[in-house]
């Protein structure tokens, strides 16, 4: 079965049940491992269920299905976040949640193509996944494939000079068919992304660039909705680019209100107390 | 600064004065004597991807100096000029082969060893995609000095996974190799020779063909057997030819494919007993052939008395290639003299 792009016809309140339901996988896959990305995890759910609830074309039972939609985690320790929401889409089996990181798991700590239906590429090293999204929509184009190639990167890719290769060519060749999603979280690993590289308003750069951009806050599910599907319609040849600024931890507010870092300390007693705020807030 | 000083900050290593062409920097192997073949590589990819569209070729801007102009100029459609960005040309060369297409991807060595290597390990070999990587003057075959010589290529990739490794000595070599990229279901690193390449191996050994994985005894000789790569399998049959007319025999064993290296081939001539085990390679020694035929000795237990020809551990210098391989010893007139101070 096919589950085709819906262009605003699931409401809200259901997308807000499987972005909570993705926190929730998440959230149970730290509890497992004691540890994990799980800061990025809850604050990019609400992108994953957009993408994976409204915007992309896929078959769950069919994970390489030529016409789907190539979504690419250049972000490889956001895996904990993709299992969820792979979970939550029926492409991998909610089971699998217990071996998260475990010896022989299809799912290890950082995401890896051979490893996991589902997972396009091998991220981990940052700035790689737009250039590779570029040869993939390069590849589609050739093959007159009307399928899309989304590329979800964080703001700390965006001090990688290999990013900007790949903004550039983009352009060059007209990429309609590619969709960047990056999430601007302001936290890379020695501290905001505002005090490194990235520097200034970002969507007035992509624009510059020659790219339709919009900047959204990325834990509004509305206006994800309106962001994907601006970013899906648009006439004019070139690639497209939504700027989502997310609350590292959305969801569960006393990590919320933690001194967040990177790598979020979840004490061994707290993943309870987290699925329990979680539970709070399930959506009516 | 004093003259003085400056003088000796920009002093060069002295040598005799060489009055040398600019063209001589380029490109000119000085393969006096030999027949040579325009664009091997080029005409080889054109004939390749008539017989199979999934073949597309990308270019970081040297598209001109890596012959694949010859393909873009034949089909142009299937060529895509990806600008002065080898992280990008790497990177999107992984995602059209994510597609199903087969890319070869083209620019020169020291560009994707040094600056494109993360792209080529992690986008390209760790997931076994069939990207094939073809790339101009490889070791010492420009004199623009050390940012356009790639002395450390073959070391650099040696040490990745997947990666299948050729070092072409001609014409016959390169155009061979391109059908046995494609027919390897992988990633593939091959230094290229460009515009007009010499024929040489066909002079020697008539049958010669290019096999990848094998390794081929062009001549045989009972006084020192010489395992070569690249252009050095040139100067080793020159330098041999040389030798006989000093009664001196020289086996010569090409071995274009060096990784995976074919040990049983190497083994079973340095085991012919009584003969000294030269490697010859455009290469530095260190990491290279003739580090990876040591440790296949060393490993095989043949203790064979054992020399190295190849490029010093140091950057090289600029200037008239010609000089330069007198200098670093991979003229056929220093391979002569190396060799014969061994015997």
């Amino acid at each position: 079965m096919s589950i085709q792009p819906t262009t605003g016809a699931l409401s809200n309140v259901s997308l807000e049940q499987r972005a909570w339901n993705i926190r929730r996988k998440a959230l149970l896959m730290g509890e497992v491992q004691g540890q994990g990305y799980i800061g990025q995890a809850l604050g990019i759910s609400d992108v994953l269920a957009t993408s994976y609830f409204h915007a992309l074309d896929y078959r769950p039972e069919d994970p390489e299905w030529e016409g789907r939609d190539r979504f690419l985690l250049s972000i490889g320790h956001y895996a904990i976040a993709l299992y969820a929401a792979l979970m939550e889409a029926g492409i991998l089996p909610e089971e699998e949640l217990e071996t998260y990181g475990m010896d022989d798991s299809r799912l290890p700590m950082s995401g890896m193509a051979s490893y996991t239906p589902g997972m396009e590429i091998t991220g981990g090293s940052l700035g790689q996944g737009l250039g590779i999204a570029v040869g993939m929509a390069l590849g589609l184009k050739r093959k007159l494939n009307p399928a899309f190639v989304y590329n979800l990167m964080s703001d700390g890719e965006l001090g990688e000079g290999s990013t900007w290769e790949a903004v550039m060519s983009a352009v060059q060749w007209k990429l309609d068919n590619l969709i960047c999603i990056v999430d601007f979280n302001n936290q890379q690993a020695d501290g905001p992304t505002r005090d490194a590289l990235a520097v200034g308003a970002e969507a007035p750069k992509w624009e510059a660039f020659g790219w339709h951009a919009q900047e959204v806050d990325g834990n509004d599910l509305g206006a994800l909705v309106a962001a994907f599907d601006a970013a899906r319609s648009l006439a004019e040849p070139k690639p497209r680019v939504i700027i989502c600024n997310t609350t590292m931890c959305k969801g569960v507010d006393f990590l919320e209100a933690r001194e967040i870092t990177h790598f979020v300390r979840v004490e061994p007693e707290e993943w309870a107390m987290a699925l329990d705020k979680l539970e709070e807030g399930r959506p009516a | 600064m004093t003259l003085d000083s400056m003088a000796r900050k920009y002093e060069r290593r002295t040598r005799p004065a060489q009055k040398t062409a600019t063209s001589a920097m380029i490109a000119s192997l000085a393969a006096e004597g030999y027949e040579t073949v325009s664009a091997p590589f080029g005409n080889a990819l054109v004939e390749a991807a008539r017989r199979d569209p999934r073949i597309v070729g990308l270019s970081a801007d040297l598209a001109k100096y890596t012959d694949l102009h010859v393909f873009a100029q034949a089909m142009p459609d299937r060529f895509y000029q990806m600008g002065m960005a080898e992280q990008l040309l790497m990177s999107a060369a992984s995602g059209l082969a994510r597609e199903g297409f087969l890319p070869f991807a083209t620019t020169y060595a020291v560009f994707a060893a040094r600056r494109a290597y993360d792209f080529i390990a992690m986008a390209i070999a760790e997931e076994n995609l069939p990207v094939k990587i073809a790339c101009a003057l490889p070791g010492l075959t420009t004199g623009y000095g050390p940012s356009h010589q790639a002395f450390e290529d073959l070391a650099i990739f040696r040490g990745l996974p997947n990666m299948v490794l050729i070092d072409p000595c001609d014409a016959c070599d390169v155009a061979g190799m391109v059908p046995a990229m494609l027919a390897h279901d992988g990633p593939v690193y091959a230094r290229l020779l460009r515009g007009k390449v010499p024929s040489v191996l066909t002079r020697h050994k008539p049958d010669y063909r290019f096999e990848l994985g094998k390794a081929q005894l062009i001549r045989d000789g009972g006084d020192a057997l010489v395992i070569s790569s690249g252009i050095m399998t040139m100067r080793a049959l020159d330098a041999a030819e040389a030798l006989e007319a000093d009664g001196i025999g020289l086996a010569v064993l090409h071995v274009p494919t060096i990784k995976p290296l074919d040990t049983e081939t190497i083994v079973a001539e340095a085991r012919k007993g009584g003969r000294l085990v030269i490697t010859a390679e455009n290469h530095s020694v260190n990491g290279g052939l003739g580090e990876a035929v040591a440790r296949t000795l060393m490993l095989a237990g043949v203790s064979a008395p054992f020399r190295m020809i190849g490029l010093p551990d140091e950057f090289l210098e600029a200037g008239a290639l010609p000089t330069l391989h007198d200098m670093y010893g991979l003229s056929t007139k220093r391979v002569v003299e190396q060799v014969k101070g061994w015997l």
